[in-house]
């Protein structure tokens, strides 16, 4: 049961700790909790989908199908989550000041709530599609079914402890503070993903990975829980390569640089 | 302008990263079992400098996942169903891979000589 449980634990956590992410940024925000409850619904639905065609998508392109699928997956998040920044930076002041007239702005214009629903989507999906292969396999062996039900439930319900510690903890943060918070976890967030998509195209061949730049393993190991904590939220790597580096920065800058351009467009200088 | 260029380095380096060193011809193709839990073998030798393929088969009716953060890969292989792994030249060492889903068990190294 218990690696039943320390598996589960390590699929929820990521998508955890995202969930939690996401409900502290979209504080405040009118049906906030709603869109991140269809996400969630929505990801749990394609992670069945997932699991049940895992060997349709294996097989796809020349073989390479999953890992063309995750890296997909991955980058659709990121340009979510990028979208999803450069939009609130436009509301800034706005959010800061009034809470309300942002919220009007997003009932009326369809503003991206569902940017960041795709994205608890995609999380969920991602994660869960293991969760649902490995509990289905550990399910159908000999006595193993109890082991699936129970280390699965608290494995999840473990995850989801460790989500709601960052979000509430999130929470405390001054609302007038919190948004640069959210908007600089969620640009991490996206960059560490980007990284990680690299190195799932590397194993489709279709990018090269570079020279490894160093190994910090033996300060922090990536598979310890810590470590897997840090490669959510900011994308930590013990052995990083050349490529993963670049694309990290590459979109943490150009996640930065758009959202101070709309920023600046929105609230022109002198109206500090 | 220096945006520019370094726009266009980045290219330069993307397009010489995705064409990569010169692509090994016919990359070695090993297999490896996956039976009652455990990789057959569970201890793979290969020359430094040199590509390969790992074709994992399952033949388990539970699904496994190979994964290896040595070699920076992790695939979910479905019950009786096989999936190519393909590997870069390595430096030498020994790279450690498991089966996720049965760690205890599943384990095994691939040694880089």
């Amino acid at each position: 049961m218990i690696a039943a449980l320390i598996i589960v634990f390590r699929e929820v956590l990521e998508a955890a700790l995202i969930i939690g992410i996401v409900l502290a940024a979209t504080k405040g925000l009118p049906r906030a909790k709603q869109w991140v409850a269809i996400g969630i619904i929505g990801g749990i639905a394609g992670a069945v989908i997932v699991a049940q065609f895992a060997g349709v998508i294996s097989d796809a392109l020349s073989g390479y199908g999953l890992e063309i699928f995750n890296a997909s997956v991955l980058l659709l998040a990121v340009v979510m989550l990028a979208w999803h920044n450069v939009w609130m930076s436009s509301h800034g002041k706005q959010m800061a000041a009034d809470m309300r007239s942002v919220g009007e702005d997003v009932r009326s214009g369809g503003r991206p709530l569902y940017a960041l629903a795709i994205v608890v989507g995609l999380a969920v999906m991602r994660e869960g599609s293991e969760i649902v292969l490995f509990l289905y396999g550990l399910a159908t062996s000999d006595g193993g079914l109890k082991d699936a039900v129970s280390g699965g439930m608290i494995g999840m319900a473990v995850g989801v402890v460790v989500g709601a510690a960052l979000y509430f903890g999130l929470l405390r943060i001054p609302t007038r503070y919190l948004f640069r918070v959210t908007a600089w976890l969620i640009a991490l967030l996206a960059a560490g993903m980007a990284a990680q998509a690299m190195a799932f195209l590397a194993a489709a061949d279709v990018i090269n990975l570079g020279p490894e730049l160093w190994d910090s393993s033996f300060l922090l190991n990536e598979n310890s829980v810590v470590g897997k904590v840090f490669h959510t939220l900011v994308g930590y790597v013990d052995r990083p390569t050349f490529m993963q580096a670049i694309a990290y920065a590459a979109t943490l800058l150009l996640i930065i640089t758009a959202t101070h351009l709309v920023a600046r467009q929105q609230n022109p200088a002198g109206r500090k | 302008m220096t945006k520019k260029i370094a726009i266009l380095a980045c290219a330069a380096a993307l397009t010489l990263l995705a064409s990569g060193p010169l692509r090994a011809e016919n990359a070695e193709v090993i297999i490896l079992t996956i039976k009652d839990h455990q990789f057959q073998p569970d201890r793979i030798e290969v020359e430094a400098g040199k590509g390969f393929t790992l074709l994992v088969k399952n033949e388990d009716d539970t699904p496994e996942e190979f994964e290896s953060h040595d070699l920076r890969r992790e695939k979910v292989i479905k019950g009786h169903s096989e999936a190519k792994v393909k590997i870069k030249a390595l430096e030498p060492g020994e790279y450690k891979f498991v089966g996720e889903f049965n760690e205890d068990t599943a384990k095994g190294v691939i040694v880089v000589k």
